[in-house]
């Protein structure tokens, strides 16, 4: 038993030691991203928000292999949850706003999990759809709330931790975006390679099997919509905060199947995946579709077909492979 | 009850429209089992084609039809050859993101050749006039689209359970080697169920441009409208299509004379009712 | 015998378009039992697995698992309370490793499938467990693999290696040998030999020899019915059943 648990120690070890080294990276990366783009940084903070939404949509998706095309519900309830009670309850304190918003997702991350659970497949996708579009059409009939489809304004958040203010050139929006998404990311990692993790990933590959191991598929299904809806809550939140305004395009169906194609284009199932696609989709729609957004949507529609058929495991999976070929070459 | 009859009249021909385009995905996804999102965007095409046709080339409505439904299946094939035949039995994920990237595809070529702005397809003079029925007047071409929604209805029904391609398609798709080992040339049936499917969805795009215009974004915007009518309906089923565009094309007409304030939001409040009550759809087979 | 079953079919009924697919099936199983379910093709053997664990309902019939009726209880919870099945095809979770599978299993029957926290990499007991059974079976040497490596005779040893980790009290074999090469079959019997003698064991399988090494009891399956419940000599013997399985039985060995 001693050399178990040895074993078991030294497991630990590797295991935090990994959990340290990619945040590490994520970290510099976003530093490296502060001082190459001074100008953009509300562009940066908005990937976060989107990475976010994202790396919730990879949670239900990839991972418990759900296709969901209304995630944006959790983000746009986050974000009008922030926003609503900001502007109309004085809760201005950036932390208390994404707690606030966090929760608002985790409600409406619970609640798209008791609509979609109901079907498997092709209803569940139009039920997803639904979802959102039911969202949508509630917080543009509850204008006194939410402003309707002039969007919600008044939104302002007081310094964080009282010292920093929320400034012109957003810094400190991109660096509170930075802090949420590095914790974030490491509390999926946790998340992801615990039992319930792997429960999920299982649940992922063939429910009627763990059903025959006993396990509660529709309840562990159901607890990750709630954490899918936790996180992205955070990214709609985050949002709020950094632009100080809520649109109805924040609970969008357009939102929401964006996000899936930048999820699969850097890799459903993997976090890192997750991030790459968003960063990399969003940076070129930046690029392109300034220039003419009709020729953006063409790209993406080729992009996708060809995800579909050469890189079935993303733009991450597809650079593993390389890397292992390459290393495995040697 | 003047309301009433109001409303019942114009739900119907709504929900024909709908009846129209949606048969074709109710078959390529009953049948086919291939979630294709890309179905709004072959109506699209019939739509501008047939404006193309009607003022570039000077043609008449009805020859206007024809080569809409014609172009648009000559432009699918190739499409189904090179890309849609890889994706039949992969996952849904798969063939839904597939197909969202041949939509953004098409949305994108579309507005690049035609431009942003909505195209009309103009309607002859025996179709712009409307009919007195007493209690209320309606446009002679909604009385068409009726006409041929109930057509197109009646003659999928038999195609499918009356003739030899029926029976060879269903076979194909309950086991493809078993029906190929008995000499059904099974990409041959995919490819004409496929045709069909397009040269519904053409036909549909043209006779409803009047109640969805037709513009680039017309791919993208009812995309969600005909998905939500075939899982409603019950993929597969044409009488499950047809109940479920009448009872759909029913409560968003009524939500518009009634409720208007509230959008689309009995609409999805129905939708979400409907497939938790009925996962298959209303008329779905169990599997 | 006076001790109560730990499994009971009683009057299992199920029509499909009105055919029987399962005719008033009645079986019961006493821990420690070794029983072969044999029938020809179509018979109606995995679709009783099917009923029993509640994997499709049946039209007339009870369950009952130590005396409890479970008729109103889902898949999970019958596995649950130690009904436990393997699959006829292999299902397994392509990209997870050995290890995993049977850590995965380990923590599903202690009910720590729920933790958010942890890694089983750091759980000595679980580790412990997991070394334990993947030795039993032969795998300690590929625990690390993903099951899409491993050839088809092993991944029904880790199919093994899943219901064990449950710890069933009854455990339903779906032709555990189907598809495995002639080479591997000595394997996975000396597997089905060492597993716990108290566990009550009920066996689809189609290779009479292995039948008759394995089972010291013997239920034979025609047109969904049961037509023979008894000693693996007697259904030998039995007109009935080889007249059923066109006979099949002529060259078999009797049980040592």
């Amino acid at each position: 038993m001693t050399v178990l648990e040895n074993e078991a120690e030294t497991a630990h070890k590797q295991g935090a030691m990994r959990l340290v080294a990619a945040p590490m990276l994520l970290l510099t990366l976003a530093i490296a991203g502060y001082f190459l783009f001074p100008d953009n940084l509300a562009l940066l903070t908005r990937i976060i928000a989107i990475s976010l939404l994202v790396l919730s949509i990879d949670l239900v998706t990839g991972i418990c292999g759900v296709a969901t095309l209304g995630q944006a519900a959790m983000f746009g309830a986050g974000a009008y949850a922030a926003g609503i009670g900001a502007a109309h309850f004085g809760i201005t304190d950036p932390l208390a706003m994404t707690v606030v918003g966090a929760f608002g997702g985790a409600l409406a991350g619970l609640l798209s999990g008791l609509v979609m659970l109901r079907a498997h497949g092709l209803p569940q996708l139009v039920l997803s759809i639904a979802v959102v579009h039911l969202f949508h059409e509630a917080a543009n009939k509850a204008s006194r709330w939410t402003g309707g489809s002039d969007g919600l304004t008044g939104i302002t958040p007081s310094p964080l931790l009282g010292l920093f203010d929320f400034d012109l050139w957003g810094r400190t929006a991109y660096i509170y975006g930075v802090f949420l998404l590095l914790l974030t990311f490491v509390a999926l990692r946790v998340i992801v390679s615990s039992p319930f993790g792997m429960l999920c990933r299982g649940i992922g590959e063939d429910a009627t099997r763990i059903e025959a191991m006993g396990g509660d598929v529709r309840g562990t299904m159901l607890k990750m919509f709630v954490i899918a809806g936790f996180v992205a809550g955070t990214g709609g939140a985050l949002g709020a905060i950094s632009t100080q305004v809520v649109g109805l395009d924040t609970l969008s169906f357009a939102l929401s199947a964006e996000a899936l194609v930048m999820l699969v284009l850097g890799g459903a199932g993997s976090l890192y995946g997750a991030l790459t696609g968003t960063v990399t989709f969003m940076w070129l729609e930046d690029v392109i579709s300034a220039a003419n957004p009709f020729h953006w949507m063409t790209i993406v529609g080729a992009l996708l077909i060809a995800a579909v058929l050469f890189a079935p495991r993303g733009l991450y999976g597809a650079v593993e492979e390389l890397a292992a070929r390459i290393w495995g070459r040697r | 009850m003047q309301t009433i009859l109001s409303v019942a009249i114009d739900a119907l021909a709504y929900g024909m429209i709908l009846f129209l385009i949606s048969i074709g995905l109710s078959v390529t996804m009953g049948l086919m089992r291939v979630v294709n999102l890309a179905h709004g965007a072959f109506a699209m095409i019939g739509g501008y084609f047939a404006s193309y046709a009607m003022s570039a080339l000077g043609l008449g409505y009805g020859l206007a039809i024809v080569l809409a439904v014609t172009a648009t299946v000559i432009i699918a094939l190739p499409l189904e050859r090179f890309l849609y035949r890889r994706i039949y039995g992969a996952p849904e994920l798969t063939q839904v993101l597939m197909t969202i990237g041949v939509t953004f595809c098409i949305i994108g070529i579309t507005n690049y050749l035609f431009g942003p702005t909505l195209k009309t397809v103009p309607l002859p003079p025996d179709l712009a006039g409307s009919t007195d029925l007493g209690f209320r007047t309606i446009s002679n071409h909604r009385l068409f689209a009726i006409a041929c929604g109930l057509m197109v209805a009646a003659g999928l029904w038999l195609l499918f359970s009356r003739t030899g391609f029926g029976i060879k398609l269903r076979a194909v798709v309950d086991n493809a080697a078993m029906a190929a080992s008995l000499g059904v040339r099974t990409q041959w049936v995919y490819a004409a169920a496929f045709a069909i499917s397009v040269a519904l969805a053409a036909l549909g795009g043209v006779i409803g441009a009047e109640l969805l215009p037709i513009e680039p974004y017309y791919a993208l915007r009812y995309m969600v409208t005909f998905l939500v009518v075939v899982s409603v309906g019950g993929a597969g089923s044409i009488p499950g299509a047809l109940l479920a565009c009448l009872l759909l094309g029913a409560i968003e007409t009524a939500g518009r004379y009634l409720a208007p304030e509230y959008g689309e939001f009995f609409f999805y409040l129905a939708v979400i009712a409907i497939v938790s009550i009925f996962p298959r759809g209303l008329l779905g087979r169990a599997n | 015998m006076n001790r109560e079953p730990v499994f009971e079919a009683v009057g299992l009924q199920k029509n499909f378009g009105g055919v029987a697919v399962a005719d008033n099936i009645t079986l019961a199983l006493y821990a420690g039992d070794r029983v072969a379910l044999i029938g020809p093709n179509g018979a109606g053997k995995t679709t009783f697995v099917n009923l029993v664990t509640g994997n499709v309902a049946p039209s007339a019939g009870k369950v009952r698992l130590a005396g409890k009726d479970v008729m109103a209880e889902s898949p999970a919870m019958r596995v649950r309370r130690g009904l436990v099945r393997t699959f006829q095809l292999t299902r397994l979770f392509q990209r997870m490793t050995v290890a995993e599978h049977v850590a995965l299993a380990i923590l599903q029957r202690e009910g720590r499938t729920g933790r958010l926290v942890g890694n089983f990499r750091a759980m000595p007991n679980v580790l412990a467990e997991m070394r334990e059974i993947l030795a039993t079976l032969d795998l300690s040497l590929v625990a690390d693999r993903l099951v899409c490596e491993l050839g088809y005779g092993q991944q029904r040893l880790v199919e093994i290696a899943l219901a064990l980790a449950l710890k069933p009290k009854v455990l339903l074999l779906d032709e555990p040998t189907a598809g495995v090469p002639a080479g591997e079959t000595a394997r996975l019997e000396s597997a089905l030999d060492q597993l716990p003698p108290d566990l009550a064991v009920l066996m689809i399988e189609h290779d009479i020899d292995l039948v008759f090494r394995f089972a010291r009891r013997v239920v034979v399956l025609d047109a969904g019915a049961v037509i023979f419940d008894g000693q693996p000599g007697d259904a030998a013997a039995s007109a009935q059943v080889r007249r059923v399985y066109l006979g099949n039985f002529t060259d078999a060995r009797h049980p040592a």
